[in-house]
């Protein structure tokens, strides 16, 4: 049992709390680049989506990573980045296909979301549960429910 | 620096040069930022006798220290000129992304000067900066603007622009962000319209620093939990937006109607929050780092007044519906769609239109004079074509185009324009509410709550009720909200984060995050010192005690149903007190003593 994260972005109002706190747990400052998710907003139509690892299985990133950098944790299940092993290649990088790692030419360091070691501070910034942290077979929980609640209005 | 990035960007767009400057730290640490860091600039640069729209005045983009960090709904920025319509110093504030973005390409403040020879726009990429020529953009309105110069530059680009009411010196336009954010009041949008400017682009790869981690993440967090628990800073606003208070206000008996000419709106339900939560909304949004998403994503699907985009606000819903005697959501909604996209201010826009139908049903004006349009108040079709119309300044558009003041004032009833220093005032009856009067009339920029919300105590409690039908204790009360609103503003935090957190955990963030000490009283302080300065500017500007008034109607017509039937604003029993409480003489003026204390002298 590992928890997952999930995004809402029917909750999301596009207010970047996450990305702010991501780049000040991780970094130390406030460069939303230097972010490990990502909201994306149009404007027109005032809707937003967060971006961030999904922590594949198999994961490209992790299998394209020669030095074995980016492994998977077979305790927690995640991705992770082992900066001691990487050389900078940037496969991880092209490998993504959603985009969701990156490199970072000030830090020398790949961006990828490792969950805050199981207490991601995304999580607990957002403030309209639009990001949720929670255990694997529950993560749609709440989206099941919602519907399931129409069917009760139903009857 | 931190908090601040410790440099400000000069462009002079008449001779297309551009500086950067090192912002002085001591400057900072007095005035703080934004608002207040504007306004000082402003008073040191600029001659307040300088014709608003001449190349002479300057105009200023302003985020705060705050801006850019997660303080909780801190992400403003302001932008500071003379302003058109009052010839006050003007300072609007406004939310989304622009403000952060601006910091994270690396500046405090954008000052803009001169006039370009031909529309330009200006691109802000980090330390690169260039003036480019905006000829295809110039008649676009702010939606495509804003789309047109995403292609053109980045597609994640923060665009703050004018529509063609800011083009054409419409005296009430705004400057809009991301579409549908506003620098809204006192035309500081025609500012950048004389300035041949049609918009900024910012894109920034910086960082905002923090000088004691640990002490600012604390401080943020109980800034946020004294938000988000609070009923409305933390649900109301999130579930029912600004305009929850239309019902609030009537049962009050200060939700002005008919161009104040009552207190009281029988069908006001049918524009409230309430109704605009059944019908139109699609979801809630925030402004960056927000935690209260009081931003309404709407769509009208009636053929009649089709449109999509955000709003309506509170103050919007009222001036272009009760204040017109209209009740019809979906025309205000399309009226308040045609502002944004035209980039025009909606609460002058909505009470100058008021304005003209009270002088079209007294036969002031007629038919001849509106281009056939019959200005009944309640015609929710003429309001929509109005202001479209203002924007474009055609046909009597052109007339409204100039507010309500000097539109009554051309017909020779200047006592028709519901105006304090001849801007137009929002959606709080003085007479129902007496504080808010005396705010109006001592406000800096003329008609305008959100210089010293009194509201807040004497209608919603919060943090606690006062009576709001007596004078009593108002001309402190309104000290206090003024110089608080000075220092929020200053820090880039947004006034209703105030719907939960005060004065202590603004100053806890102020401090924790640029390491320059402000407890709170010395914030409260700063904030004090801001507003005295924008008096000084008000001053040289020509203003008198005889401009801190508002309009005969409320000081003299009692209202004639409602909650508060019966009651006249009071306004002349709570001025000299007001003076007196700031240390300013009986002519207004801040006493040497007082200039003194506040390091003004």
């Amino acid at each position: 049992m590992a928890n997952v994260l999930m995004i809402h972005p029917n909750k999301c109002t596009g207010c970047r709390s996450c990305e702010l706190a991501c780049a000040f747990e991780k970094e130390g400052q406030f460069r939303p680049r230097a972010s490990r998710v990502h909201v994306f907003t149009w404007d027109r139509e005032g809707i937003s989506v967060p971006m961030m690892c999904q922590h594949c299985d198999p994961a490209p990133c992790v299998s394209v990573c020669t030095p074995g950098a980016m492994h998977r944790n077979r305790a927690s299940g995640l991705v992770e980045w082992d900066v001691k092993r990487c050389i900078r290649c940037r496969m991880c990088v092209q490998a993504c296909p959603f985009g969701n790692a990156v490199y970072d030419t000030l830090s020398n360091s790949i961006f990828k979301c490792d969950t805050c070691s199981g207490a991601p501070e995304c999580v607990a910034f957002c403030p309209n549960k639009a990001l949720e942290f929670s255990e694997d077979t529950l993560s749609t929980r709440s989206r099941k429910k919602a519907f399931a609640a129409k069917f009760k209005e139903a009857f | 620096m931190y908090g601040w990035i410790g440099t400000i960007l000069r462009v002079n767009l008449t001779n297309r040069t551009v500086k950067k400057e090192p912002l002085d730290p001591k400057l900072a640490k007095q005035y703080i930022g934004a608002r207040g860091l504007g306004t000082k600039i402003m008073y040191d640069e600029v001659d307040p006798r300088v014709d608003p729209l001449s190349p002479d005045n300057k105009l200023i983009f302003a985020p705060g220290p705050l801006t850019g960090t997660f303080a909780p709904s801190g992400g403003r920025y302001n932008v500071i000129t003379k302003g058109p319509l009052t010839g006050t110093i003007a300072a609007s504030s406004s939310g989304g992304t622009f403000g952060p973005e601006l910091k994270f390409a690396g500046y405090d403040m954008l000052i803009l000067e001169g006039k370009a020879s031909s529309p330009v726009y200006l691109y802000i990429r980090d330390d690169k900066v260039e003036i480019r020529d905006a000829a295809k953009l110039w008649g676009k309105e702010v939606p495509d603007t804003t789309d047109l110069i995403r292609a053109e530059t980045d597609e994640d680009a923060k665009v703050a622009c004018i529509g063609p009411g800011g083009e054409r010196l419409v005296l009430f336009a705004n400057v809009m962000n991301e579409m549908h954010r506003a620098a809204g009041r006192s035309g500081v949008g025609a500012v950048m319209g004389s300035k041949n400017l049609k918009a900024v682009a910012v894109v920034g790869g910086g960082a905002v620093t923090v000088a004691d981690p640990k002490g600012f993440k604390a401080a943020v967090l109980t800034a946020r939990e004294k938000i988000l628990s609070h009923p409305v800073g933390g649900q109301g606003l999130k579930a029912y937006g600004t305009d929850v208070l239309i019902n609030i206000l009537n049962q009050t008996g200060g939700l002005p109607t008919r161009n104040f000419r009552e207190g009281y709106f029988p069908t006001a339900d049918k524009v409230g929050g309430e109704s605009l939560t059944a019908t139109l909304l699609l979801r809630p949004k925030g402004c960056f780092s927000c935690v209260i998403s009081c931003g309404r994503v709407t769509e009208v699907k009636n053929p009649k007044y089709q449109g999509a985009g955000e709003g309506p606000e509170y103050e919007t819903a009222w001036a272009l519906g009760p204040d017109c005697g209209i009740d019809d959501l979906e025309a205000i909604t399309k009226a308040n769609y045609l502002c944004n996209e035209l980039g025009i201010d909606p609460i002058t826009m909505g009470s100058t239109i008021a304005c003209a139908m009270d002088l079209y049903e007294n036969g002031v004006i007629t038919l001849k004079d509106t281009g056939g349009i019959p200005l009944n108040f309640g015609n929710a079709e003429a309001l929509v074509e109005m202001v479209r119309k203002t924007g474009m300044r055609e046909g009597f558009g052109d007339k409204l185009a100039l507010g309500s003041y000097r539109l009554a004032d051309s017909y020779g009833h200047p006592e028709y324009s519901m105006t304090a220093k001849k801007q137009e005032m929002p959606a709080y009856d003085p007479r129902a509410v007496q504080g808010i009067g005396l705010q109006y009339a001592t406000s800096n920029r003329g008609g305008c709550h959100v210089r010293g919300y009194t509201i807040a105590m004497e209608v919603l409690g919060n943090p606690s009720k006062i009576d709001n039908l007596t004078t009593e204790g108002k001309a402190q009360v309104n000290i206090a909200f003024q110089d608080l609103t000075a220092a929020l503003d200053s820090t880039g935090a947004c006034l209703f984060a105030t719907f939960g957190m005060g004065a202590e955990e603004l100053a806890q963030m102020v401090s924790t995050l640029t390491g320059v000490a402000y407890p709170t009283q010395e914030l409260l302080r700063a904030g004090e010192r801001i507003w005295n300065l924008e008096r000084l500017w008000n001053l040289k500007a020509g203003f008198t005690t005889k401009d801190d008034t508002i309009p005969e109607r409320l000081l003299k017509e009692p209202l004639p149903g409602g909650g508060a039937k019966g009651h006249v604003s009071k306004l002349g029993q709570m001025l000299p007190e007001y003076y007196q409480l700031r240390g300013w003489d009986k002519s207004g003026v801040p006493t040497e003593k007082k200039l003194q204390e506040l390091a003004l002298a």
